[in-house]
């Protein structure tokens, strides 16, 4: 068999596995398969409103997974992408209460304070790691923590709405600070444009340009990158700014264009979500918006599961898991088949020299 | 208990790091095991000991063959073995460490383990605080740690690995009391694992010395010490032709520096380089001369001391200021810390091209990766991964991403683990460096190139840096006695 095929079979399995598993789980709780995944695709693309539900969706997920391809690529694991979405939510939501100015001026700069928002706390991660030796993992999550605290205070205290605080968040934006929609569908172009526009800088950042080629040496041995003379100290710094950066900017979009006032919810879980994005995507900004549109089409349609027969909707978690799984697992034996075929190539050019 | 072991055979990959020993322990004595670094002595331990299991050859106690899947069913034979750095868990109290051994039970009992301790502590003068945390322990107290949790697994020979690197001096009295109480007085076996000849001299009863995976030959203690420094290094071959350089003008200059790692300390180390002056460093692994070579490159921190570069003072300077003050520094691990595995080589010399614009042209990179690959004789291809590549081939393009016009080239083991005509061929590479200016400070076990490729020689022994020897006046065995610790005379 060729490489090539036998690569492409190794691309599907991961989805065959997945679907069986899930298939399984089905069929172990009495429900009919074709029925289930009939109901999720239905729910995700049966009208133009539902497309719309599905594509907005997918912004904070492409915005969030290409950040964390650059953050992986330079072999930190920011899962304080969370905590960055919620900086980015509170810094934009500061500027759209505090500044009375039209739309132009006020969205611009409710982006770029998002983005200030989660780059600072994104930075915040990579300088405990790199001064106080804290484990990007455990910073992150720490991170997150008090990001959620302090939006929280920040709505049950001075952005208290006039009758009382509620868990559903702050009085809703003045109009100008409304990301524009798509005439009665709920979803924002310009967020979609944001989104794709960070797909094509991080592809051309990390693949043609010294920054990506350094981070990416960094994630694959530390060590030598440093003795090789890569700055690891500003690049790892760069790179943490750039996710969180981006995750701003998924805050931003999430209270701006989805809720239009700030809720204590607003990263929703996005981050982790789009961890699995990332991961599914190898770490490659260029696949994250296809991987983005199945997580985010399993979520908006999964919900009639509930509805149609009567099974928990977290069913469509369980397909969006046990596909991760079982990519991670084939991902380990291409590696290995990966290595195998340089050695083989070697040989063979050592031979064809020899002759 | 009688152990023999019988032509043991074990390769890693392609390195032949036991190669047919085989070896009689007899009860009551202290076997010393003498060898070069890399001669093979710990690999033998460890299959003797249930880490390793040999890739042939086998092992009998008492007349019975044995075969050891783990450690644990080594030691449930009576074998057990004090590595190099001690196995513990640092964290934890030593009463609990001591206990971890044998009672596994949910519940251990802690009275019955503090008394057992207490007891064996007492025999052999060890005093050690059942409540103290291991991580306030010296190395020393460590091993007496480990030695008392062998006995108490009934351990009946106990294998030491270089155990008196790093402990004090009072202490390796005391451990080498211990070790004759043991052998002498209750007939254990004791396997001592050192290159350190007066060490051997003074404490072994008989001697096998290693050389290159193979036994190079045994004797009953006393024997003569050249006869060990010998069978230890091999013969040696006349000294070689040497170009010899007018000295430049000083490169590096290091004054009265110290640095210590955790259980070594270089202290006053001074030496002065000159423009296109090759300088060894001679010495056994963990005498302190990579300590002090890294510092040299930013890449330890100095306790005290001065670093200049071209009459510029460095001392405590970051890695980058050194490479831009045109140092390098080539280690010894090439995928640990040399190269990047995952990465190809177009990749690689695009990252070692520092300055070059922000976006890469790749095509003029992969262009230029393969005129490299080419100059420098590598097997390989622009787009393979480094790690596809064979050591020596690694060797070459770590070689290869050396910078131009350097000043100051440091290296670990430039040629470790090549044959003769690659490593030849590395020194070429080296000398028309040289000849274009660069001072080159390498470390070396290979006494020979350490010889013959030096201008001056200086040998680190325990932490103390040597006066510099002037590699023509120096002869292989005045080198292998110093670096034994032995004085040349």
């Amino acid at each position: 068999m060729s490489w090539k095929l036998k690569n492409l079979l190794l691309s599907l399995l991961p989805v065959l596995l997945a679907l069986l598993f899930t298939t399984a789980i089905l069929l172990a709780v009495g429900a009919s398969p074709w029925e289930a995944y009939r109901n999720i695709l239905e729910g995700a693309f049966e009208s133009p409103e539902k497309i719309a539900d599905v594509v907005a969706a997918c912004v904070p997920l492409i915005l969030c997974g290409v950040g964390m391809s650059i953050t992986f690529t330079a072999g930190q694991w920011n899962v304080g992408v969370e905590g960055q979405i919620i900086l980015g939510a509170v810094f934009a939501t500061w500027v759209a209460r505090s500044l009375p100015w039209p739309r132009v001026p006020v969205l611009t700069t409710m982006l770029l304070a998002g983005m200030l928002g989660g780059a600072l706390w994104g930075v915040l991660a990579g300088l405990l790691k790199v001064y106080g030796k804290v484990h990007e993992i455990f910073g992150g999550l720490g991170l997150n923590y008090v990001a959620q605290g302090l939006a929280i205070w920040l709505i049950f205290n001075p952005w208290k709405p006039a009758d009382g605080a509620t868990m559903s968040g702050t009085d809703p934006f003045p109009d100008p600070a409304w990301m524009p929609r798509l005439g009665h569908l709920r979803v924002a172009p310009l967020a979609v444009v944001l989104a794709l526009l960070a797909v094509v800088v991080a592809y051309f950042l990390l693949r043609g340009a010294r920054w990506g080629l350094e981070l990416k040496a960094m994630g694959k041995n530390f060590r030598s990158a440093f003795l090789l003379g890569v700055p690891s100290t500003p690049r790892l710094l760069t790179a943490f700014a750039a996710c969180g950066g981006l995750a701003g900017l998924a805050g931003a979009i999430r209270c701006s264009a989805r809720y239009g006032r700030m809720i204590p919810e607003i990263s929703g879980g996005q981050g982790y979500l789009s961890l699995l994005v990332a991961l599914l995507a190898a770490y490659r900004p260029q696949w994250v918006p296809l991987i983005a549109l199945f997580f985010a089409a399993v979520g908006v349609g999964s919900p009639r599961l509930e509805l149609n027969m009567h099974l928990d909707s977290s069913l469509g978690g369980v397909l969006e898991a046990s596909v991760v799984l079982a990519v991670i697992i084939v991902a380990g034996w291409r590696a290995l088949l990966a290595r195998r075929r340089a050695v083989v190539d070697l040989v063979a050019a050592q031979e064809k020299e020899a002759a | 208990m009688k152990v023999e072991l019988i032509d043991i055979h074990k390769y890693f990959g392609p390195v032949r790091a036991n190669e047919g020993i085989s070896l009689t322990l007899e009860p009551g004595t202290i076997h010393g095991l003498l060898g070069e670094n890399g001669a093979g002595k710990t690999t033998l331990m460890k299959c003797l000991s249930g880490y390793l299991s040999p890739d042939s050859g086998s092992v009998w106690l008492d007349g019975q063959p044995v075969f050891f899947s783990s450690p644990a069913e080594a030691i449930r034979h009576g074998i057990g073995m004090l590595h190099q750095d001690p196995l513990d868990f640092p964290q934890m109290r030593v009463l609990d460490n001591f206990l971890l051994a044998f009672d596994r039970r949910m519940l251990p009992d802690r009275r019955r383990g503090r008394v057992m301790l207490r007891e064996l502590g007492d025999r052999f003068r060890f005093d050690l605080d059942p409540d103290a945390p291991v991580t306030s322990l010296t190395i020393g107290e460590r091993q007496q740690l480990e030695i008392l949790r062998l006995l108490a697994l009934g351990a009946r020979l106990i294998i030491l690995d270089e155990p008196t690197t790093g402990i004090s001096a009072p202490q390796k009295e005391q451990l080498f009391e211990t070790l004759r109480f043991l052998a002498e007085e209750e007939g254990r076996s004791v396997v001592f694992v050192s290159h350190k000849l007066e060490e051997v001299e003074e404490l072994c009863h008989r001697v096998t010395v290693l050389r290159q995976g193979k036994v190079a030959g045994e004797a009953e203690m006393p024997c003569p010490v050249d006869r060990l420094v010998e069978m230890m290094f091999g013969r040696s071959l006349p000294p070689a032709r040497r170009v010899p350089v007018e000295p430049g003008s000083a490169v590096l200059q290091v004054r009265d520096v110290t640095v210590s790692s955790y259980r070594l300390t270089v202290e006053g180390a001074s030496l002065t380089v000159r423009a296109g002056e090759v300088v060894g460093l001679a010495g056994l692994e963990g005498s302190g001369q990579r300590l002090f070579l890294r510092a040299c490159a930013g890449l330890e921190r100095t306790a005290a001391g001065r670093i200049w570069m071209g009459g510029r003072n460095l001392t405590g300077a970051p890695y980058r200021r050194f490479l831009e003050a045109g140092v390098a520094y080539m280690p010894a691990g090439r995928l640990e810390e040399g190269l990047v595995g995952g990465l190809t080589l177009t990749e690689h010399f695009a990252l070692a091209e520092r300055n070059g614009p922000f976006f890469i042209n790749w095509a003029a990179a992969r262009d230029q990766a393969a005129e490299r690959i080419r100059h420098f004789n590598i097997v390989g291809r622009p787009e393979s991964p480094v790690e596809a590549l064979s050591g020596g081939n690694q060797q070459r393009v770590m070689l290869a991403l050396l910078p131009p016009g350097l000043r100051l080239l440091l290296m670990e083991h430039p040629t470790r683990g090549l044959d003769v005509e690659s490593a030849n061929w590395v020194w070429q590479q080296l000398l028309a460096r040289r000849a274009e200016g660069t001072a080159i400070v390498f470390i070396s076990a290979d006494l020979d190139e350490l010889l013959e490729r030096s201008n001056r020689v200086v040998v680190f022994f325990g932490g103390r840096m040597m006066e510099p020897l002037e590699a023509c006046e120096t002869t292989v065995e005045q080198l292998g006695y110093l670096i034994a610790g032995k004085d040349a005379s």
